[in-house]
């Protein structure tokens, strides 16, 4: 166990090896209720989430969920979030190790709106990978096969009230399930007992990091911070500039998107050697940027890295990471090193 | 579980097999256990000379590196080549399948070696 954003949580079940595996080729069953849910409504609601995100939500429907960032007045990244709309307003997701600060930041940016925070009421549960699909359909009442992706429907789960949100983490088909926190355990056992025959293993953190590793997605505190504005991590396509006004906006409209002042990309190692966090990256003999998050691909079977670099670095440059002292020659790949066959 | 009433092992949680004046060296159980998957063992080539107590080598796991460090003093006779192709085997066998070098005119001292039940005593809580 480990503690994670003021949870204790396991790290692996069994091993993140097969963990990981089997969210790639059968199933894997996720507790993600450390994640911090909001709640906003009100007749103000739509333009402070307007204000808040730098996503547009204008036209995001009922039953529907959008991706964003947020961002402070530099426009630095607060929190990177998913927004959902139902009829009665908005549900903002967050990273549980924001969650107060994401509060007090989003309590200091409305105008009639009402916050309510259901980080605690709320659990969250995920089934992901390729018999997903198959899994939730024995236990949902309706078909959630029919769920778009970036979607959810309100339904009921083994017989508990549940949101199931065609959504994830992993880069694998699947859903993330919102449900009252009093009912998790027998949605989890539920979900256990009906995915057994169909592969899935139940996941922890260590997987959830080497599957959103391989999918590309990042890491908040680790890919990004308050210091680091959307561009310079590869995230400018949910900052919506001809949107109007929002908080960090006249930061983001001085950066040239193209030219941003660092550039997130993504690295292929040679050897079995592992770049963690924190290591430099080296080029031509000079520091160039640092290591933002690295890992293992075990569907790949090499290391991946991405880092945030230099933005005059040329692409052909070849590059080295100082892994505890050693130096190991790294390749640069476009993200997402893994994306998954669709329709499969 | 492997009879180790023959193995020592180290508070930097590393085991050794003495067979006159040869040692055989890997990781504990607890250690794998500890590490997770391991995904890359880097070990000294054949020939190199080891002091107890100085790191010899280093393990890769998912979740991070750490340093090994040897039991014994000798020289490097022989390398588990195994591990390069596969590094689970530390995972799997601990004792056995996963060994990691082999040591010739093996000296000990600078590193106190634990029993089996010390060694639990020392891991436990």
């Amino acid at each position: 166990m480990v503690e994670f954003g003021g949870f204790d949580m396991p790290l692996m079940y069994s091993s993140i090896r097969d963990e990981h595996i089997a969210v790639r080729t059968d199933a894997g069953l996720f507790d993600l209720s450390h994640m911090g849910e909001v709640r906003l409504t009100g007749d103000g609601a739509e333009a402070s989430v307007q204000r808040l995100l730098t996503n547009d939500v204008t036209g995001l429907r009922s039953g529907a969920a959008l991706y964003s960032v947020m961002c402070n007045e530099k426009g630095g990244i607060v929190d990177d979030v998913v927004v959902y709309r139902d009829p009665g307003g908005y549900l903002i997701v967050v990273n549980a190790a924001c969650r107060s600060k994401d509060v007090a930041w989003m309590r200091d940016h409305l105008d009639g709106t009402e916050l309510d925070d259901l980080s605690d009421a709320l659990a969250l549960l995920a089934v992901q990978g390729p018999r997903a699909v198959e899994i939730v359909q024995c236990v949902a009442a309706v078909d959630v096969g029919t769920t778009d992706p970036f979607h959810f429907v309100d339904t009921e789960v083994g017989g508990v009230h549940a949101a199931v949100s065609r959504t994830g983490y992993t880069g694998e088909d699947g859903f993330e399930l919102y449900v009252d926190a009093d009912a998790a355990g027998s949605v989890w056992d539920v979900l256990r007992a009906t995915g057994r025959e169909f592969g899935m293993l139940p996941c922890g953190l260590g997987a959830r990091d080497t599957l959103r590793l391989e999918a590309g997605l990042r890491l908040y505190g680790q890919d990004m911070d308050d210091a680091t504005d959307p561009y310079s991590c590869g995230l400018g396509w949910t900052v919506k500039l001809a949107k109007g006004d929002f908080t960090g906006a006249s930061a983001l409209r001085a950066l040239d998107p193209k030219h941003p002042p660092r550039r997130f990309i993504g690295l292929r190692l040679e050897g079995r050697a592992i770049a963690r966090h924190g290591n430099s990256v080296i080029a031509r003999g000079r520091d160039a940027g640092v290591v933002t998050s690295g890992t293992f691909s075990f569907t790949l079977g090499y290391g991946i890295a991405t880092a945030s670099v230099d933005p005059e670095l040329s692409p052909d440059t070849p590059l080295m990471i100082d892994i505890r002292g050693s130096l190991a020659p790294a390749v640069r790949v476009p993200l997402p090193f893994y994306r998954r066959t669709k329709g499969a | 579980m492997a009879d180790l009433s023959a193995y020592r092992f180290t508070a930097t949680h590393e085991w050794v097999l003495l067979e006159d004046g040869r040692a055989t060296v890997g990781i504990t159980d607890n250690a794998q256990s500890q590490l997770g998957d391991v995904i890359f063992v880097e070990l000294p080539a054949a020939g190199t000379v080891v002091k107890a107590g100085a790191k010899f080598g280093a393990i890769e796991s998912v979740k991070a590196a750490s340093d090994l460090y040897a039991p014994v003093s000798g020289t490097v006779s022989q390398v588990n080549d195994a591990l390069s192709a596969q590094p689970e085997l530390v995972n799997r066998e601990p004792y056995a399948g996963g060994w990691m070098i082999r040591l010739d005119g093996v000296s000990e001292g600078g590193v106190e070696l634990l029993d089996e039940a010390a060694y639990e005593a020392s891991t436990a809580g």
